[in-house]
Formats: C-alpha cells, structure tokens, sequence
C-alpha cells in the first residue's frame, strides 16, 4: 500500500508538470483526490489494514494528499496569473485614438470675461443691477449734467430713436436709475449694452459693453476709487498689474479721471504695442458730480461716491490677444471654440 | 490741439525739458498728448548751397550744369532740371540735397549720372523738401526754392536747411477736454506747464500805440440780442499792407496746422491760437451803413461765407449784420464779401463773446464745425476779449502793417462772470483720501493764478470750469499728482448678492453650454427685412419695431422684435463659413414697442442647430435636457403649424416641425425645424433647428428641488402596443395612460412607433413600456392589472386599441 501511495505522489507530480491550463488541472484533480479517485480508492483498501499499520499508512495518506493539494493549488496560481497575464495582453488598445465626442459648448468670450469681472465685484459687495438700452435723453444725458447744447455730447454719437428717446451711449444711466431707486450706501455694477454710432472696424462697433461701476456712501474718496480699480485689475491680470490715474473730463463726474493700464509687452518703457505711451487705455472714472447727486435726491454734503464705465470688448480682447472687434461679432464656430 | 514748442517756449521756460518729459508730464497733469513730431526730422543731409556757375548739359535741352559751394571746401557739381536755374541764378541760395541724403517720404538721394554728367546731389523745389508756397509765398511752386533771408538770419553755404528756414520746431498733438477751452491755446498750455512743472512762465500785457482816434466814430456797433452776446469789442486798422507774414510767424502758424494766408488774416488766427480767442477781420468798405448789429437773422436771409458756400439762416442763428444784410455768421464763420482781400485799405477787427450753447446749435445746424465754434461752443469768457484785441493790434503794429485807432470800440451785456469756489482744505484731503497740506494746496493754486480770499477760491478769467469745491480739490488733486494718492479699500462691509432672476439666468447659460451649445453675441439691431426673412405675417405685430432715426445703414436701423432673424444670420455665417455643424444660443433682449416712451425689453434665449446629427429630436432632447437641469417641471410639447398667439414668429418654422413648449400650462417656448423658405432666405443650405424660450416666463415655472425618499418597493414594467390614427400625437397616448395608472405609475417609455404592412393605412402602432409601483408595498399583479384596464379604457377614448 505504501508502494501504491508512493506512485500515486509520484504519477501526479510528474503529470502536474505537464499541465497548461486550468481545465486540465481540475480533471487532474478530480482524477486523483476526487470521490471517485485514485487516493480515495486506495483508502477505501484501509479497512484491511492492521490497527498497528492503520495510523501510520493514514499518516501516509493524507501527507501525499495535503502534498498533491499543495502543488496544484501553487500550479493553479500559477496558471490564472499567467492566464489573466495573457487576458490583459490580448485586450491591448491604441490609446492614442481619439475619445467619444462629447457634446459642452462655451460661453462667449465677452460674457466669460464679463463673469470674472462680476464675480470679483460680488466679492467686494457690489451688486448686479440691469436698466433699459432704449433710454429717455433725461437719463442718457440731462440727468448726467449733459444739457443739449453741451459740447460732450458731440464725442458720443448718438442713435436717436425720437427727439426725447435714444439708444443709450453709457451705461452710466442705471447710476441715476439706481440712485432714484435706493438709498445710500449703494455699490452696484451693471454692465451692459451700449450703442454709439460708428462704423464697423477692428477696434469699433456701433454696438459694445460697458461695465458701470457706482459707489455712494459717507466717505467715499477718490483713493478709494483708486483702490477698488487697482484691484480689479489685479484680479483680472494679475498681481504685478499697473495702473495709473489721469486726469480727465466727463461732464458727470468731478474729478474724473482716465485710467490707463501699463503695457505688458513693455513694462511702461513704450513699445509698438502702446503706441510708445507705455500704458494702454482703459476705463474713465470719476467721483459722482455733486450736481447728479443733488438731481437723485442725494446730499452732497453728506455723501459722496465713485463711478467709473470698463470697456468690456478692451479687456477682453486684451485678455486673449484678439486684434479684431468684429470676431467678437461674427461668432464663427471656430471663433468661438477656443476660448 | 496742435501746439508748436517754440511757440510754448516764447512763454514758459522749458529749456530744461526734452519733448518726452514735457509730453509726460502734461499727460499726467491732464492735457493728454497724442503724438509729438518733429518738422524736418525726415530731412537729413540737406543744406544751403551757393550756385557758383550754371553751363548748359552737352546732351540734353533742358538740363543745367550747376556748381555749387555746399560748405564742403570743394564745389559740387549737381544736374537740375528746374526752369529757374539759370546762368542768373549764379550767387543764389538753394537748398541741396548732397549724396545720401534723405527728403520726407523716405525719398533717398545718391549720386549718379544724368545723360552721362555726375550729379552730386538735387537742388530741391518746396515740394520736395514737404512744404507749400503757403510756408513760403516769395518761392515758386514749378521750380527750384531760392532762399532768401527771412527775420535777419544770416544763410551761409552748408547749413543744415532746417535751421536756414526754420524747419525744427516740435509739434505736440494734443486731446483737450471740452471742459478747457482755454487749453486750446498757447498761453493756456504755457499755464499748464507753468504748473506742472514748476517753470517760470512770462505773459506780458501787449501794449498798442495807437495812431489817435476813436473806432466808434467811425462805426457803430450795438448789440441786439444780449443774451446771446454778452460782449462785442472791436478795433479799426487804417492803411493796411495785405502781404506775406514774417517767417516766425508763419511758421508758428505751420506748426500748430494752420495755413498761413496774408499778414492780416495770419494775425486773427495767430492771436486765436495763442490767446484761445477767436477773432475776425471785415474790411470796412463792405460794412453798409458802417454799422454793425449782433442780431439774430431773419427768415429768408442768405450769407455765402468764407469757404465759398451759400447758406440759408434761420431766426436761431445770431449773426453780425451791418445796415443791410449778415456780414458773419457769429462765432462761427465770416462772410466771403467782407473779407480781407489784397486791396483792402481798412480793417475792422472783432473779438466778441457768444453764447457756447448757441454757437454749437448754429454750427451744427449750418454743418460747419471751424476752430472759432469749437472754442465758443465750450465756453469764453467775455473778459477775454479786450486782451485778443490788444494783441492783434500789437501784431499790426509789430509787423508793420497798418495803422491802429487809439480808441476801441466796447459794447457789453454788463454780465458779472466771475467763478467762483469754496476752499475747504480739510474738505478736500477728506474727499480725496489724502494728506496733503494746506500750504501746499495754496502753492497749487496760485501757480494756477487762483486768488483764495476768505475760504473762497477765485478763478481766472479763462477758467471758466471753476464752480464747486470739487473743482478745487480736482485743481489740488492735478498738480499734487493723480498716482500719489493712496490705494484704499472701501469702507464698511456690504454683502453682494444676484437676484433670483440672475441666479436663474446664469444656471440656464451654463445649462445650455453643458447641453453642447455656444455661445454667441449679436448686435440688438437688424434690417427690417428680417421681418421678410423669417415670414412675419403683413399685420404682424413684430413688424412694429423700434426705428433707429439715424442709423448706420438699413442693416441696422430697427431693433430686434425677435432674436430668431440674429440666430439665422449666425447661422448662415458658419454654414457659408463652411463650418460643418453649429449648435449655438444667445441669451438677449426682443424691443417691444409698447404705449409708454420707452419699449419693453423682455428677455429670451434663442437656440439654433444644423448638420453633424442634428434633427428635430436631437434639438429637442438638448432643449428638453436644458429644462430639466433648469428646474423646469412638466413640461409639455403642442404641435404648432406657423400661427400661435404668444410667438409671433412662429412663421419661421416648418408647419408640420414646430411645436411650442409649456409648463405646467404656461407657454414659456417655441421649438422646431427652420420653414425652407427662411432657410433659402439666409442661405442655409441644409435642414437647420431654432427655439426660442421667454426667459421671465420660464423663471416663473421653477420648481425648486424637494426631496423624496429612494423608493423601498420593487417596480412592476407592462409593455403595452396600441394602434392609433396616426394624427394622434404620441403625447396625447402619454397623458392618457399616465391618467389611467394613476398614482402608482413611475415613467412612461415609449419604445417603439410603427407604421407599415402589418398596420392599417393611416394607423400607427406605438408600444410604451409602463414602470409602476407603490410607496406602501410590493405592487400585486391584480393591482397592475386593474392599473392598465384603466389606461386601456383612457387610450380608446382616443380611438387607440390594443394590438392584437
């Protein structure tokens, strides 16, 4: 019996050798240490046995049991790494074809820009107020210290719709809107539409936006306004951002003044790009003439405030390197897709 | 403003400053500078050179043979062809231009052979050296310049031709606001740099001697309309000599672009450009009745001014008239007759103050914009005028040129125009956030040659924008340096918030870029041909749009009633750009005209598609997906076959491809497939998409988001296939059945339609696939059944059976 056994160990180590695949190995299994298989068979025979051999043949028995186990279990492993291996390897793919379309538009360049500027000013506690592009003249201009005959007036040309009603050339209307309708403190922005009869250019249109900024408080100083543009700037472009303040004229704010934002190609020296200025326009601002607070209801002599108007078209094309107003317009899907 | 620097150096000292560093500094102080050029800076290599012998050219008829003495040491022979050289010309100056030499435009000059003579060089005309027989009246235009010694400048040969002619001033273009009129002038720019740059400035009172007499005996001025006319002076000039103005003065005139004409007219122009007081001249022999009335014109009355041109008066405009008829448009410009012409023997000089707001309406009503209306039109001072007069007359007789009468005429309105302003120190460095100390501020201010007295600030007579303290601190604020004012934040804490409608309007555009559209921006304004375009209907009341009255062109002379015909466009751009596919939205504003002045300003988004799989179907999945992410709940689809109430421009869909778009019952948008004719229209080759959504509509059908447990209960799914008439909507079976089931009913999905052999003619076959079940337990069998008898007997009321 212990020959038997000792053949049985050594039948299926050397038939173990031969085996590929996990197929076979379970047949291999089943044959030898199944129900029905040779070892079982053999122990079936230790009926025969003598009590005194009995112990030592089981012992025997079940040491080439737990050996024939040991080594198909390690083969097994074997076989399923090197099967999952080969499963891994045939499934290969060319990673470099392109993926699924999927379907995600863009916002518009101006309107992209448009919410960074917004959200810089939500931080700061502006709020977002809208008005009418179609405009009576007595907001577009008479409210804003711009009598008919006043020879600002000259500098913005204007859509009229009647004697009394025009397309709006600023958005510094919503200001008197606004100031008629709240009570100080107010911080707004509202940006919008506005519409001045050119004609189209790369750098004009008869239509583009403005961002209108009003800050009406006790205190408010031309420092602060300073400030609150310093930082936009900074927040739009960048800390190394620099703007400078020159005074300037506009009939409903005093003192007003451009801003000018310092040329990134040349650091301020003067380049082709500034026209050799070493800064590039921007924006005009102001501190709110007494004589438009006076109109709103508000006491000069107890508040004071800031205003300014930000091209949206400049700084967005100034943003991303745009040369030409019209794209902005035209919204050619290939335009469009890179921002 | 053109401003010549040697014309600015006549007054302020700015010897120490280089152009760069003046422009600079003026622009940070508020007179900003465009551009600065330097005459003559094109020329190089260019000199006087003495003709030393003229011998006629062996092979040609019309070419000379000159040597000149170009202070080289050796002569240089040079080949002209110029008619006024001549063996005459031997001892004249001319101008060459030597080997390597450069001209304006770029014009290079090298040495070389003409008919096989060397020729060193070009002797120059006026016009190659950029100038005009206006620079130089005693030169001639089809010929060599022969230089002749103006204002006692010595010529020598081999001096540069720039200094020879005075061809080196620096011109500095300048934008001036309309609120300083006064800086549209030499000495107000000499102000200016006074004050910026702390230079001595000196204006010294012109002083006229006077020949005895008194103007006023010799005419008689009054003013009729003294609102319009606050002041009207005027001097008389006898025996005057209509020539050539000096060379400075000439060129002063040159560099601030302004053509000089004769000595009289120069003077009005000069004394305007260096006092920002306009002037004009009238010979008196064509003054009728030697009287002169500042009045405004009558009906009917006509005056041809000095450009040559007729024009028709109207009562609004003031004019100068003597006994007869307008002799000047005030403010504006002067009448051709009255002129200054080369016989004229007396000379009646003007210098009058108008109304700015009613010279601007004349001159804009007459369309003649002159250096004399953009001065008046932003406001003069009446106390401006006696100083112009003095100095014109001072000119006359600096130059020579006539004989002035002692006595000057003066007729005033009498108008106090003193501004005036508070002075609050402490006022302004609260108002500008600064620091600065009061002496300081008075040191500003009297640079600035404003008298402070009693806490009130009084301003100079040209400085007519001085009214509020504002003004004050804006003055301090200038010379102080706008950029040395601190950067502060804002006081105090405030919270910025959108409104709902925003929050909503943002959630819907960012809705619609996560669907797959892009975004576009179109101008507010179309052709009322869109109208056409998209077929509005004859009495559709979109057609009744908002009218530009002086718009750009046709194109863009009606604002939009609609945003469909602006989508089209785009859309036909990207087809006729031959872009593949496009699938774009734009959130705007329709006009709507109402019966308040001002129209209605409704906003909406506009969807368009074509190519790539665009359909019906696609669109409407994006327009649906849209919705949903919007929060936008029950949604319901109608067919619509070009007519609807709530869109007008229905008419630009395909009848059997639109459907409107409900919420809960609310009409909030139109969807569908673009009529052919409107895609023939724009040309747009291929089947294209549209929707359009009302934005404060849509926001009214929000349905915020609520909760709801995950379900505990298994589903139980019916498929179920009925044949219908096909004209029934598929729809229409939907609400049926969902009726039918009742609360138990989860989704409804239709999975099939059908149409062909094994179907009725003119019936369809559609299978849903029923998902119901209950929040209280485990649906039973007999439940889903008693479920779908219900929705069975709901779908025949629609004619629909269940297919066998």
């Amino acid at each position: 019996m212990k020959e038997q056994l000792e053949k049985i160990l050594q039948n299926a180590t050397k038939e173990l050798e031969g085996i590929s695949d996990l197929k076979a190995m379970e047949d291999l299994r089943i044959r030898f240490l199944g129900k029905k298989g040779e070892l079982t068979a053999i122990l079936k025979q230790m009926g025969g046995l003598s009590p005194e051999e009995r112990p030592v043949m089981g012992q025997l028995a079940n040491s080439v049991r737990s050996r024939i186990e040991q080594t198909i279990a390690e083969k097994t492993e074997r076989l399923r790494k090197e099967a999952a291996a080969a499963k891994l390897a045939a499934e290969k793919i060319d990673v470099t074809l392109p993926g699924k379309e999927m379907p995600i538009g863009r916002a518009h360049p101006l309107n992209a820009v448009l919410a960074e500027v917004e959200e810089v000013f939500l931080g700061m506690g502006f709020d977002i107020v809208d008005g009418p592009e179609v405009e009576t003249d007595h907001y577009c201009f008479e409210a804003l210290n711009m009598p008919k005959s006043h020879p600002a007036r000259d500098t913005q040309d204007t859509f009229y719709i009647s004697d009394n009603v025009v397309l709006r050339t600023q958005t510094s209307s919503v200001q008197i809107r606004t100031m008629e309708q709240r009570k100080p403190p107010i911080r707004i922005i509202s940006p919008g539409r506005v519409y001045r009869s050119d004609a189209v250019d790369a750098t004009h249109s008869p239509l583009f936006h403005q961002i209108e900024g009003l800050v009406i408080d006790k205190g408010i100083t031309l420092a602060d306004l300073y400030g609150t543009l310093d930082m936009l700037m900074k927040k739009l472009y960048g800390k190394d951002t620099q703007i400078r303040l020159r005074p300037h004229h506009f009939p409903y704010t005093e003192p007003s003044a451009e801003v000018d934002l310092m040329c990134f190609n040349c650091g301020g020296k003067g380049c082709s790009m500034c026209k050799n200025e070493g800064y590039v326009e921007l924006l005009g601002a102001g501190m709110v003439h007494p004589k438009v607070l006076e109109r709103c209801g508000i006491d000069p002599e107890v508040y004071s405030g800031f205003a300014f108007g930000i091209g949206l078209e400049r700084i967005t094309m100034g943003r991303y390197g745009i040369n030409d107003m019209r794209l902005l317009y035209e919204n050619d899907m290939r335009f469009l897709g890179q921002f | 403003m053109d401003l010549s620097m040697k014309w600015l150096s006549d007054y302020a000292d700015i010897s120490g400053l280089s152009a760069d560093e003046l422009c600079k500094g003026l622009t940070l102080s508020g007179s900003k500078v465009e551009k600065y050029t330097v005459e003559g800076a094109e020329i190089s290599k260019v000199v006087v050179a003495k003709i030393l012998d003229v011998k006629p050219h062996p092979d040609s008829d019309h070419l000379v043979i000159t040597q000149v003495d170009a202070g080289t040491g050796e002569p240089v022979q040079i080949v002209t062809g110029a008619p006024n050289i001549t063996a005459e010309s031997v001892g004249a100056l001319v101008p060459a231009a030597l080997d390597g030499s450069t001209l304006p435009g770029g014009v290079k000059i090298k040495k070389g052979k003409l008919r096989g003579e060397a020729s060193n060089g070009m002797l120059c005309s006026l016009g190659e050296l950029g100038l005009t027989l206006h620079d130089f009246p005693y030169a001639i235009e089809n010929g060599i310049f022969i230089l002749q010694s103006e204002d006692g400048r010595e010529l020598t040969p081999g001096m540069p031709i720039q200094d020879a002619i005075d061809l080196n001033d620096t011109t500095i273009e300048f934008e001036i606001t309309p609120n300083r009129p006064d800086c549209l002038s030499v000495l107000g720019l000499a102000r200016e740099t006074h004050a910026t740059f702390d230079c001595p400035l000196e204006i010294k009172e012109p002083v006229v001697k006077g020949i005895g007499g008194n103007a006023a005996d010799e005419l008689d001025v009054k003013i009729v309309n003294t609102d319009l006319c606050s002041r009207y002076m005027a001097a008389i000039v006898k025996n005057v000599k209509i020539e050539p103005s000096p060379l400075w003065m000439r060129q002063r005139l040159r560099a601030c672009g302004v053509r000089p004409i004769n000595n009289l007219v120069d003077i009005t122009n000069f004394v305007m450009l260096e006092y920002g007081h306009p002037m004009h001249a009238f010979d008196i022999r064509f003054i009728e009745g030697n009287q002169i009335r500042i009045r405004n014109a009558e009906q009917g009355e006509k005056i041809t001014t000095l450009d040559g041109v007729e024009r028709a008066l109207s009562p609004s405009n003031l004019v100068i008239a003597d006994a007869k008829k307008p002799v000047a448009v005030a403010g504006v410009m002067g009448g051709e007759y009255s002129g200054i012409m080369d016989d004229t023997n007396t000379v009646v000089f003007e210098a009058a103050c108008f109304d700015g707001a009613s010279v601007r309406t004349t001159a804009k009503s007459l369309g003649m914009r002159t250096d004399s209306s953009a001065r008046f039109e932003k406001g003069l001072d009446p106390r401006m005028c006696e100083g112009a007069l003095k100095r014109a007359c001072e000119l006359v007789e600096l130059l020579g040129c006539g004989e002035v009468v002692s006595g000057f005429i003066d007729c005033s309105s009498g108008v106090d125009t003193q501004k005036t302003a508070p002075f609050d120190p402490e006022w302004i460095n609260r108002f500008l956030g600064t620091d600065i100390p009061e002496s300081e501020m008075l040191s500003i201010l009297e640079k600035l040659d404003m008298r402070v007295e009693n806490g009130t600030v009084y301003a100079p007579a040209y400085r007519q924008d001085i009214e509020f303290k504002n003004d004050i601190a804006e003055e301090i604020a200038r010379f102080h340096g706008y950029n040395n004012i601190p950067k502060t934040i804002i006081r105090g804490i405030a919270e910025g918030e959108l409104t709902p409608m925003q929050k909503f309007t943002r959630k819907l555009s960012a809705a619609a870029v996560a669907a797959g559209a892009y975004e576009i921006t179109t101008f507010s304004f179309v052709s009322p041909k869109s109208f056409d375009k998209i077929r509005l209907p004859e009495d559709s009341p979109l057609r009744k749009a908002v009218q530009i009255t002086n718009p750009l062109g046709e194109d863009t002379s009606v604002m939009r009633t609609s945003l469909i015909p602006s989508m089209c466009e785009i859309l036909s751009t990207n087809y006729n750009n031959r872009n593949e596919s496009a699938f774009l939205y734009e959130i705007g504003n329709e006009y709507i005209v109402t019966d308040n002045e001002l129209p209605d300003e409704p906003a909406r988004i506009v969807f368009g598609a074509y190519g790539n799989k665009a359909d019906f179907y696609t669109v409407k999945g994006a327009v649906q997906a849209v919705l949903d992410a919007c929060g936008i709940a029950g949604v319901t689809y109608e067919p619509c076959t070009g007519e609807d109430d709530t869109f007008g421009d229905a008419s630009a869909f395909h009848p059997g491809r639109c459907a409107t778009v409900s919420a809960n019952g609310v009409k909030i948008g139109i969807l569908g497939e673009l009529h052919p004719e409107v895609l023939e229209n724009y040309g747009i080759g291929t089947r294209a998409y549209a929707a359009k959504f009302m934005i404060p509509e849509m926001f009214g059908c929000v349905v915020q988001p609520a909760y709801k447990p995950l379900p505990k209960f298994p589903a139980m799914t019916r498929d179920l296939a009925v044949v219908v008439d096909e004209d029934i909507p598929v729809a229409h079976l939907e609400r049926a059945l969902s009726q039918g089931v009742g609360k138990i009913l989860e989704n409804v999905k239709l999975f099939d339609v059908y149409q062909g052999a094994q179907i009725e003619k003119g019936k369809k076959s559609v299978a849903f696939s029923i998902s119901m079940r209950s929040e209280e337990g485990t649906l039973t069998d007999e439940q889903a059944d008693s479920a779908m008898k219900k929705a069975l007997k709901k779908l025949a009321e629609l004619g629909a059976t269940i297919r066998e």
